[in-house]
């Protein structure tokens, strides 16, 4: 085929374009994503029984600000990626701030504390189910992430995979957070982090397969 | 910033707006350039000019399946060039070539050089036509290829308006996902 052909095509009965289907899918995925994650924590997990005592409240709403720092800056970048050359406007260290500044916290916490709690303060109670919990809660909103990331056309399809994993890893820490009772900073900092750093990786890892176009 | 950025700006935005002129001259004149890039890039390789011309369609096919991820806050160059190197690199994935051939370049690259020799393409669009389903190559027919209006096509094919809109969307995705696949050898 000629390609004077093909432009003649393509140019004939031209209708005006959506301009933002990229964006409104990506809200939507992110929606979609929140409501899935509530549910499992609300109906699955079970919402932790202490909440109305004061320190709960302020672990609570320290878990929250680290995961919804996170789903910000993810979703800003992820919307950014979703577009042909976004890779060139997106910065890692910007997204790695809620990480530095939980695990500047968490060393502080230590640093304060006897030595003989650390084991305490970052293994936590119930590490194993959060390890397993948030990125178990994640592949839904991951799933609607890619879903809407497809949508447009992402040139860096390992980095668009990890920051739709990021958000999903971010997504489903908020969720987490009102069933965990685990009420440190160390802890906060390695299994939150760990295990949203984890959804990352496998976005990074799956992102190649699932976006190309 | 050069003057064909631009000016082709300007027709990339009047394109969005729906104007079939500005869209046609647009594909055009990225097309010569595009072609200048590939063949710069496969000369190195052994590769044919069938080749190049393959890829010029497959990335004038994305921009324009694609336009609606353009922001018209940004400069159209690295856009473009974006989709025209993402094209490259799958391609030579797709034809098991080493990706090291491709080394970190300007975005300004793309729109360097202009080259309006176009050979032929290696497929028939009308061969892959028939691999699409009976609405989807209906409505493209009707509506891309005899310029019917959707009401026009509507009528031919049974659909409702939307209905043809949706198929011929659907149909040139296909379509392009269709050559992608042809031009894995």
């Amino acid at each position: 085929m000629k390609t004077d052909d093909l432009v003649a095509l393509l140019s004939t009965n031209l209708e005006p374009v959506d301009r933002s289907p990229v964006v409104r899918a990506l809200c939507i995925a992110l929606a979609i994503g929140i409501v899935v994650a509530l549910g499992i924590a609300f109906v699955g997990l079970g919402v932790r029984s202490d909440l109305t005592t004061t320190r709960a409240l302020i672990f609570l709403a320290v878990k929250l600000a680290f995961a919804i720092g996170i789903v910000g800056l993810a979703m800003v970048y992820l919307t950014r990626l979703a577009r042909p050359g976004g890779e060139r406007k997106t910065s890692s260290f910007l997204v790695a701030l809620p990480f530095l500044v939980v695990v500047l916290l968490a060393a502080v916490s230590l640093g304060s504390a006897p030595r003989a709690h650390w084991d305490r303060m970052i293994v936590g109670g119930e590490w194993l189910e959060c390890l397993l919990s948030i990125p178990i809660i994640a592949i839904v909103p991951f799933a609607v992430s890619i879903w809407a990331v497809r949508k447009g056309a992402p040139t860096n399809l390992a980095r668009a995979g990890a920051f739709a994993g990021l958000v999903a890893g971010g997504v489903s820490a908020i969720a987490y957070a009102l069933h965990c009772t685990d009420d440190s900073l160390p802890f906060i900092a390695v299994w939150y982090g760990g295990t949203i750093v984890l959804c990352t990786l496998a976005g990074a890892a799956l992102g190649p397969r699932l976006l190309r176009w | 910033m050069t003057t064909g950025e631009i000016e082709l700006k300007a027709l990339m935005l009047a394109s969005l707006g729906g104007d079939a002129a500005s869209h046609r001259v647009l594909l055009d004149r990225l097309s010569g350039r595009l072609r200048a890039y590939y063949r710069g890039k496969l000369a190195g390789m052994g590769k044919v000019a069938a080749e190049a011309e393959d890829l010029v369609q497959e990335a004038v096919l994305a921009i324009h399946l694609n336009r609606h991820t353009y922001d018209p806050g940004e400069p159209l160059t690295p856009w473009v060039h974006a989709i025209a190197r993402y094209k490259l690199v799958d391609f030579l994935r797709r034809t098991r070539a080493s990706l090291a051939d491709v080394p970190i370049e300007e975005a300004d690259e793309v729109m360097a050089h202009d080259d309006h020799n176009a050979a032929e393409s290696s497929y028939d669009i009308r061969r892959l036509m028939e691999r699409l389903s009976k609405n989807m190559r209906c409505a493209v027919e009707a509506v891309k290829l005899d310029g019917l209006s959707t009401a026009e096509a509507a009528k031919r094919c049974g659909l409702s308006e939307s209905g043809v809109k949706i198929n011929v969307h659907r149909g040139l995705r296909m379509l392009a996902a269709l050559i992608a696949r042809e031009t894995r050898t």
